[in-house]
């Protein structure tokens, strides 16, 4: 309240909970509680269960661990109640009682996999992380679905890549250079995300910047362990922090990551610090900051015909950026393109949710409809802008998944 | 007509009522309780839920504060499933005169109140929405009592131990035999027909009412009803009763009570406590008060606001309501007005309810000659909820007779989180009829089948159905629905309808359930009707009247108003729900 500044923004999430008028259009809306009654649904377990919570009680509800945290209910509600912030932070109240489980921990700190594997013995990681034997024990033990789409390791790391191409011209002014934020993703599982991107701002003129950076933290963030989540965040905006000074954006190709920087961890976490909220200020998802460029007309649209069909998935980590679909509004400018939007929900996985043993099965039946939409295109590809669901919609469909900047680079054609 | 011979009869409903029955029934004595509405439908089911710490009182009202502290302490040993163990604080906010937390603390201590003054930085921890302004923070004993649940438990072992309880049966005449009362002549309100209740002894306690009884035995007994306002909050802004460290007046304090928090009350006399309404200036008055503890309050989502009336006893003038005791005090009509087999137990507080009921009936005990002695400080009250962590106490199961309330077991308060738990615990979440407040169909029907419920608001008391942010606004029709299916077989044929006259009854009957419930909740939300809880309030009107269009269905005729269950337009109790 008015007294204590930063606390405004704190109370505009939990006591959102105030705005919910009992509609069940979230509930209705809530691609998990549609294919399954282990959820109870986004009213039930965010502002109707918020009303129960109190800190220094024993945390009174565990369903809201069926959350997937996809943010539909957000999206759909009329009154803006912060659904999916106030299950977030239930789910902390429980670790924060409990302990950060194990599973967390592995799903949080993937990335740690990521950088043992990835590289030359790729292959050979790969063919482990594909036994189905070991994936059995690893979901006898640790609760890991042994049929969940883990992503295949790199034979190079992404920055490794960066490096030994040859040195690109810098920019005659800090108007031209970006800072390009790649994930873990991009790093150690599809490093050709992140060319497509350092390419595709290069045709347009931009010097790419590699800053130093971690994981976002939002595995870690989105099961509601949120000590280690801050830590990640502190670093990311220490590392960031002087090129949001200079006014120089931070673009991203994973929307979760961007998010995560955006809004999640300053929001869930009550990071409300100046450099926390530059850093926020100054993060693009990457076909947010080409949609800016061509408003301005400083797009490079030499764009050669592919004359292709494809589906294209929003996925609900982009939708919670709240842009609308940048990805179609550049893409379709593409002579020959056409992408047909699968207006589905959600593909299930929504970030380590779908990796969980006993969520496996209510993830896949999530996104059923979406793999039948893909599939029913009669494409062998299908794009979509965030990793986590092309390797879900992948796994889910058979086909194979690109995001939109691999087939916007495609439209520049080779110089 | 129908007669009934008993030792005692109780009159009034309310917290003292049914505390008056439970004593008489542990010392074996014979009661019959006679209420003209539900159980607490009066002032017990319309305050604002504190414990009294007796803070509160503890410079103007000495005694009281006393009492209210002897009582806290007892309260919490026999019925912590009742009550939640909030605590409570009395902050000096810079509105404030500063000097009066000295003569509070000095109060305390002459009072035997326990306190603890805490750092601003402390109480600011536990309650980050406290205004920071704030300069001195004492920690008090208050906590919240569910007294819906009090009533409820203390009738149920009473029952239990050979009472009788008669809901809507209102007294229309004392009988007298020369210069003692025999008895009373009733109403039972759901059939029209009259019930002589044959007795030695009558206990009034009739709270804000006893004025009326007393005047049918032809005695004087000055009751002022003090009408308080009170305006709940959405959600609990705060977890720990905050009082303001001042003489009590209006709107000085909020109770974290249940899922929401209280901020009470004005003091308005109102000649008949049938008859009052919320005004506008009472609603202003609270969240402005409410501002100097929490500041931003008035802008947060208000749920309701409702009043009830203050039982102040009045045996002698003074200039303002707020200056009669809080006190409570035990009139004995043979000595004072020379009218014998009655008695009246007048003012008090909720949580000095027990206290209250133990001197009128050690008065009764002597009268009667009966030589058993209180046991209601002893004796645990049972748990009739589905829920609570306080274990089912069945009594004499003592390998020793229990001397004092320390040998009783620590006690297993109420939690805030527990309904929630309790449903998690039973994996219930899909047979939620009042989703806000948690209340399932099982619980429901219960209340429909074995209860004492003659329509949806007496469900309500029993359950909390319809108390939540929606009003009433889903589970209306959900109840009425129940209550169609399982009571049925009590409603009048359709052919014995047809023959005399009227539209088939079950569904004229579901259409004035609903309109009945509809217009009780609405009567709360009237004034406070702004912001989210406008919107909600516009919901439930899309639902049913664009909806279900319940303003068009056939009106249900005045048989269907007094059909036997609902009872609500019987006059005794009809005023209450044509107020303002």
């Amino acid at each position: 309240m008015a007294t204590i500044p930063h606390d405004h923004i704190e109370l505009s999430l939990e006591n959102s909970l105030d705005h919910c008028i009992k509609c069940n259009i979230c509930t209705a809306a809530c691609p998990v509680s549609a294919v399954t009654d282990l959820f109870p649904g986004p009213k039930y377990v965010g502002p109707q269960a918020q009303r129960f919570r109190k800190p220094g009680q024993p945390t009174p509800d565990e369903s809201v661990d069926y959350c997937s945290g996809c943010r539909v209910c957000n999206e759909v509600c009329p009154t803006g109640v912060r659904v999916m912030e106030l299950n977030t932070r239930a789910k902390a109240a429980i670790v924060e009682q409990n302990g950060v489980p194990l599973r967390t921990w592995l799903l949080g700190y993937q990335y740690l996999f990521g950088k043992l594997a990835c590289g030359p013995l790729a292959p050979l990681a790969n063919v482990g992380a594909r036994n189905p034997l070991l994936r059995m024990l690893v979901e006898r033990t640790v609760k890991i679905a042994r049929n969940a789409p883990l992503p295949t390791f790199s034979t190079y790391s992404f920055r490794s890549w960066f490096k030994k191409r040859p040195k690109q011209q810098a920019a005659p002014t800090k108007k031209k250079q970006v800072v390009y934020f790649h994930g873990c993703s991009t790093e150690y599982y599809e490093p050709r995300v992140g060319q497509a991107a350092v390419e595709v701002l290069e045709r347009n003129g931009f010097e790419v910047i590699l800053a130093k950076q971690g994981c976002c933290g939002l595995p870690l963030l989105s099961n509601g362990a949120f000590k280690p989540a801050r830590s990640h965040h502190e670093y990311n905006v220490e590392q960031l922090l002087p090129y949001a000074q200079q006014g120089i954006p931070i673009v991203g190709t994973s929307t979760s990551c961007t998010l995560t920087l955006k809004e999640e961890a300053p929001e869930l976490l009550g990071m409300h610090e100046t450099a926390v909220r530059l850093v926020s200020e100054n993060t693009y998802d990457i076909f947010e900051f080409l949609r800016m460029l061509h408003q301005r007309g400083e797009l490079n649209t030499n764009f050669k015909p592919l004359n292709r069909t494809m589906p294209y998935h929003a996925p609900c980590q982009l939708r919670a950026h709240n842009l609308g679909r940048p990805a179609l509004d550049i893409l379709e400018l593409v002579p020959g393109l056409q992408l047909n939007e699968s207006n589905a929900a959600c593909c299930g996985l929504a970030g380590s949710y779908g990796y969980k043993a006993e969520k496996y099965q209510i993830a896949m039946d999530v996104g059923a409809g979406l793999f039948e939409f893909v599939r029913a295109s009669g494409s062998d590809t299908a794009v979509c802008d965030s990793e986590i669901c092309r390797w879900q919609i992948a796994h889910g469909s058979g086909l194979t998944m690109r995001h939109p900047i691999e087939i916007l680079r495609q439209a520049y054609g080779d110089e | 007509m129908q007669t009934i011979n008993t030792d005692v009869l109780v009159i009034g409903g309310g917290a003292t009522g049914v505390g008056v029955l439970r004593d008489l029934a542990l010392r074996g004595i014979r009661a019959v309780l006679v209420e003209k509405g539900d159980l607490t439908h009066g002032t017990s089911g319309r305050y604002h839920g504190l414990l009294h710490s007796g803070g509160r009182y503890v410079v103007k009202d000495p005694q009281s504060a006393t009492e209210c502290a002897h009582e806290n302490e007892v309260l919490r040993r026999i019925m912590p499933h009742c009550l939640e163990d909030t605590g409570g604080l009395f902050v000096v906010t810079p509105a404030d005169d500063e000097s009066y937390a000295d003569r509070f603390v000095a109060g305390c201590r002459a009072t035997s109140v326990p306190v603890n003054e805490i750092s601003v930085r402390e109480a600011l921890r536990r309650e980050p929405l406290l205004n920071p302004r704030i300069s001195r923070v004492f920690e008090v004993r208050d906590g919240s009592a569910d007294s819906f649940l009090a009533a409820h438990v203390n009738a149920e072992d009473a029952v239990r131990h050979g009472a009788q309880v008669c809901t809507y049966h209102v007294v229309k005449a004392l009988m007298r035999e020369g210069d003692r009362i025999t008895g009373a002549v009733c109403e039972n309100m759901r059939t029209g027909e009259d019930v002589h209740i044959h007795t030695s002894y009558i206990v009034n306690a009739a709270g804000a009412w006893a004025g009326k009884i007393a005047e049918l035995a032809k005695v004087k007994v000055t009751v002022v009803p003090g009408k308080g306002t009170m305006v709940a909050m959405n959600h609990r802004v705060l977890n720990t009763v905050v009082n303001r460290c001042k003489m009590p007046a209006d709107g000085d304090i909020i109770v974290p009570i249940r899922t929401v928090a209280v901020i009470g009350t004005t003091d308005v006399h109102v000649p008949d406590p049938d008859v009052f309404g919320i005004e506008a200036w009472e609603v202003e008055r609270m969240l402005s008060e409410g501002e100097q503890l929490v500041p931003g309050i008035s802008r947060a989502r208000v749920l309701r606001a409702w009043a009830g009336v203050r039982p102040l006893y009045k045996d002698q003038d003074v200039a303002d309501d707020r200056d009669i005791p809080r006190t409570y005090k035990l009139l004995d009509h043979e000595t004072r007005d020379g009218v014998k087999g009655m008695i009246s137990i007048v003012g008090g507080k909720w949580t000095t309810y027990r206290m209250m009921a133990q001197e009128a009936v050690d008065a009764v005990a002597q009268k009667l000659g009966v030589q058993a002695e209180c046991r209601t400080h002893l004796e645990p009250l049972p748990n009739i909820g589905d829920w609570g962590q306080g274990k089912p106490v069945t009594s004499g199961q003592a390998v020793r007779p229990l001397t004092s309330t320390a040998d009783l077991p620590p006690p297993a308060y109420f939690w805030m989180g527990e309904p929630l738990a309790h449903v998690e615990a039973a994996d219930s979440y899909g047979n939620l009829i009042c989703e806000c407040e948690l209340v399932t169909r099982d619980r429901v029907v219960q209340a429909i089948t074995t209860g004492r419920a003659s329509n949806i608001d007496d469900i309500r008391r029993d359950t909390r159905l319809g108390m939540g942010p929606c009003q009433g606004g889903f589970c209306t029709y959900r109840a009425v629905a129940l209550w169609n299916e399982f009571k049925r077989g009590t409603l009048p044929a359709p052919s014995q309808a047809a023959a005399s006259g009227g539209e088939p009854e079950p569904a004229s009957h579901s259409v004035a359930l609903l309109r009945h419930f509809l217009q009780e909740r609405w009567k709360g939300l009237t004034a406070i009707t702004w912001g989210d809880q406008l919107r909600q309030a516009r919901l439930d009107e899309i639902i049913y009247l664009d909806t279900l269009g319940l303003d068009l269905l056939p009106a249900p005729t005045p048989t269907d108003q007094n059909a036997p269950e609902m009872v609500t337009a019987h006059p005794a109790i009809a005023t209450e729900y044509h107020a303002m």
